[in-house]
């Protein structure tokens, strides 16, 4: 088995940032990430994009033309990079073991570094399952990586900044969405208590990046219906139609595309896998994994950075897996605690700056009730087709916990492996038992975390 | 319900069928958004109920994508690049065995 100094997951800000600060100091590094080209989700298609087609480049903004320089500095790094590696199981051993074009092999690490970023909130709302209703990351994912957008103007649902951003995007494109609906339901005013501290130099950027989304969207005359709530996905076989209750009363709309945004989440296959603590985030309302501000996790010799330790965005997330990067080094020996400290102040400095307007982001967007706790009759594991309704009968007949959930209803037990039902499911369990999200906690992860065939398993070359 | 935004001049064209029917995509192409460019609005049926699925999330997470690829079922269209002269087919129901 090939031996490296630190295995990194995840070729996002924070994996990049990572293996290739881990490179320059002279530190053996792997990077796996599941895509073809390197930048996660947020630098999705860069490379490419910024050779065929300029304009579409320039159309996604400067904030995004910022990976360009993450991923130079990678590839002219001495990091092993290897695309299309989609790694199914690290053991607490520090084995990672993935496959890569139809072939399965390991490689043992000293430390592990995960940099598996976010993943959307599932937005469980009737008819969320219907052809034709997307993530808003999915169409700027086929933006950035295909150039490809709507023909039919979408219908944007939700909060958030990715919604305003997907809606600025598709108009540049010239394509105007045909209504936001905007669910959030915070007084604005209440959530003004966490201005002050964006109000750094760094905060006002993303101030004002966010009012000229807003005023864009406004000028664009694309109508904005606000205090959005019981919303229905209408259809057949497709979207059809979307009816729902604004501040104006109730309201259908004719659509054949639409949008579903309500934040991001950590994703947190790996980490559960390897049984790292977690604990609930009640201002992101999400689960996180417990780490120290090195990014360490409970597991020795497993660091977590970027998204997938706390929502805190790109470029934090690019400070932060620099900072877990010195953390490595340090306990792989390379360089001496104080070389570490100094090395990660002025990355901490940077990271805070980027942090400082979450508090106002989270208390402005938090998800609406109606997705935490979604109607009977809403599919909340899409794989295998199980209702909220169904969970709360078997609840009701004593179904003590979402492990139990599985062997009642198979829910979470689809080829997405619960990452798609698992927080609806603590919700609900939560809502029903009176207890704490931490009570009831989340599905145990087990590997394979992505399916894999037997043969694919049994052709594995061991010694290899 | 989706198209190219530009003609894009320097990219290279790549074909493959889907359910026998001819398409045409561009290098570098996930399956998934070659198969949306070219008006497929139904990937899989589910197992459970038969319903008609199409891609949700884009990025690996949600498996509402999964196509049937030269025979071998439970292929994620999302996260694969197409290639020349794949046959692609809607997956029904479940993967068998094998």
């Amino acid at each position: 088995m090939e031996i490296f100094d630190v295995a990194v997951v995840g070729s996002g800000p924070a994996g990049m940032a990572a293996a290739t600060t881990l490179a320059r100091h002279g530190a053996h590094v792997v990077l796996l990430d599941e895509q073809p080209a390197p930048g996660g989700q947020i630098y999705r298609g860069i490379e490419t994009l910024s050779k065929r087609d300029p304009a579409l480049l320039a159309l996604l903004g400067p904030d995004y033309a910022r990976g360009l320089d993450l991923i130079h500095d990678l590839r002219a790094s001495e990091a092993d990079y290897r695309p299309g590696s989609a790694v199914w199981q690290v053991t607490p051993e520090k084995q990672v073991w993935y496959s890569r074009a139809g072939v399965s092999q390991g490689v043992a690490a000293k430390i592990v570094l995960l940099a598996t970023g976010a993943l959307e909130r599932p937005v469980p709302l009737s008819g969320w399952t219907l052809p034709g209703v997307m993530t808003a990351g999915a169409l700027q994912i086929l933006l950035k990586s295909a150039g490809v957008k709507a023909t039919e103007p979408p219908v944007l649902i939700g909060a958030g900044p990715l919604l305003l951003l997907l809606a600025k995007q598709y108009i540049d494109a010239g394509i105007r969405p045909a209504a936001v609906l905007d669910t959030a339901r915070v007084s604005k005013f209440s959530a003004l208590r966490h201005l002050p501290r964006a109000l750094g130099a760094t905060g006002r950027k993303y101030l004002a990046k966010g009012l000229s989304l807003m005023t864009a969207l406004r000028r664009s005359g694309v109508p904005i219906y606000r205090g959005v709530r019981d919303v229905v996905i209408e259809g057949e076989e497709r979207v059809e139609a979307v009816r729902f209750v604004s501040a104006q009363g109730p309201q259908r709309l004719a659509a054949r595309l639409v949008a579903l945004h309500e934040g991001i989440v950590p994703s947190q296959q790996i980490a559960r896998s390897l049984r790292c603590d977690f604990i609930w985030d009640k201002s992101q309302h999400s689960f996180r994994p417990v780490v120290d501000s090195w990014g360490g996790s409970s597991m020795p010799g497993v660091l977590i950075a970027g998204d997938g330790a706390r929502i805190g965005g790109a470029v934090a997330a690019e400070h932060g897996g620099r900072i877990a990067a010195f953390e490595a080094l340090q306990q792989l020996g390379k360089i001496g605690e104080g070389e570490r400290d100094e090395a990660a102040f002025a990355e901490r400095r940077a990271q805070q700056g980027h942090l400082a307007i979450r508090p106002l982001l989270d208390a402005l967007y938090p998800p609406p009730p109606a997705i935490l706790n979604p109607h009977d009759d809403v599919i909340i594991c899409r794989c295998e087709e199980v209702r909220a309704g169904e969970l709360r009968a078997v609840i009701a007949l004593g179904c003590q916990g979402p492990n139990q959930a599985k062997s009642f209803l198979r829910c979470g037990m689809g080829p997405c492996q619960g990452r798609l039902c698992g927080p609806t499911v603590t919700e609900i369990f939560a809502e029903a038992q009176g207890r704490s999200e931490d009570d009831v906690g989340y599905y145990r992860i087990r590997p394979p975390l992505k399916p894999l065939t037997v043969r694919e398993f049994a052709e594995i070359d061991i010694d290899g | 319900m989706f198209e190219r935004l530009t003609a894009q001049g320097k990219s290279v064209s790549v074909s493959f069928t889907f359910e026998g029917e001819a398409v045409e995509a561009r290098e570098g192409d996930t399956l998934a958004a070659a198969l949306l460019a070219a008006g497929v609005t139904s990937f899989r049926e589910t197992p459970v109920s038969g319903a008609a699925r199409a891609p949700y999330c884009m990025m690996g997470v949600c498996f509402d994508c999964l196509v049937e690829i030269d025979g071998v079922p439970n292929r994620q269209a999302c996260m694969l690049l197409v290639a020349e002269g794949m046959a692609v087919r809607i997956q029904r129901g479940a993967r068998g065995l094998g």
